[in-house]
């Protein structure tokens, strides 16, 4: 690896750290906050700094997508549900006996410990020497060319699953607009 | 005209998404709110996402990143059906508790 400490890597590298622990910091905040309208606030923050380190990749679409659809779409729906619950939504912060926490952080742990071991035995040595990319890779033009040649049938499962989504969501919501409904009678 | 590395090395990135993954599950599992669940859920999701941008950059490979495109329809299929658990549940006077719902009977 060349080391250029020219301005553009200094910058790049600020952005980096400034956007990672937005992510990280924000990650926790979704954890920690008791009131699920913060949590919610929490993670459009941890989007958005995504969306950064996602540009810093050269994944200009998937940058995109990250905001129209998660923060735009996404987390408006969840904000919607969350106020339509009310304070109804609050719920004790952890819950079941103490060993129970205790296991489930441990478990975490064991969980973050095995993806830093797996990634670094199966591909430490390789993460170094970075391939070079034209300046189109991750562009909508690049995206749209794989979503439509190679990847044509991962896009029209895409599609279906969307569409039985949407068809469990009406079920659902009609089958308990059905329950309130009788409950008035 | 091609790009090089600019900043950090991918082994960066791949320690952000570990980190990111293990918090959400740590969410996942130390939680009762199915709601702040969900979130913790998306958390997850991101990270697995991050990871593979992080790779498709690695190897110059735009694949990572429609698979990342994929798992982005799925987590917005996902929070649908979730979130409409969530009001069908609370429509049912139930309690919003992870632990009390233990049934799967209406």
């Amino acid at each position: 690896m060349i080391l250029a400490f020219d301005a553009g890597n200094t910058l790049v590298w600020i952005v980096w750290i400034v956007a990672a622990f937005a992510c990280l910091g924000s990650g926790i905040a979704v954890v920690s906050f008791t009131n699920p309208f913060f949590s919610a606030l929490a993670l459009i923050g941890n989007l958005g700094a995504l969306a950064v380190l996602y540009l810093l990749l050269s994944a200009e679409f998937v940058a995109a997508a990250q905001v129209l659809v998660y923060a735009g779409a996404v987390m408006v729906m969840f904000l919607f549900v969350i106020a339509y619950l009310g304070g109804r939504a609050d719920a004790p912060w952890a819950g079941g006996p103490s060993w129970q926490q205790v296991g489930a952080v441990a478990a975490a742990g064991a969980i973050l410990v095995e993806i830093v071991v797996a990634i670094g035995l199966k591909a430490g040595g390789r993460l170094a020497h970075q391939q070079h990319v034209l300046s189109s890779f991750g562009s909508p033009h690049a995206i749209g060319r794989l979503f439509l040649t190679d990847h044509l049938l991962a896009f029209e499962i895409t599609s279906i699953v969307l569409l039985v989504a949407a068809i469990g969501g009406v079920i659902l919501g009609s089958h308990s607009r059905k329950l309130a409904g009788e409950k008035a009678l | 005209m091609t790009l090089g590395i600019l900043g950090p090395e991918v082994s960066w990135y791949l320690a952000v998404a570990a980190f990111l993954f293990a918090t959400g599950a740590l969410g996942v599992l130390l939680r009762r709110s199915p709601l702040i669940v969900l979130l913790s859920l998306e958390i997850m999701l991101n990270g697995a996402n991050l990871a593979l941008i992080a790779f498709a950059r690695h190897q110059g490979n735009g694949a990572g990143q429609i698979f990342a495109l994929a798992v982005m329809a799925v987590a917005a299929s996902e929070v649908v059906v979730g979130l409409g658990l969530i009001v069908a549940i609370s429509r049912r006077n139930l309690d919003l508790d992870v632990d009390k719902l233990r049934t799967l009977r209406g």
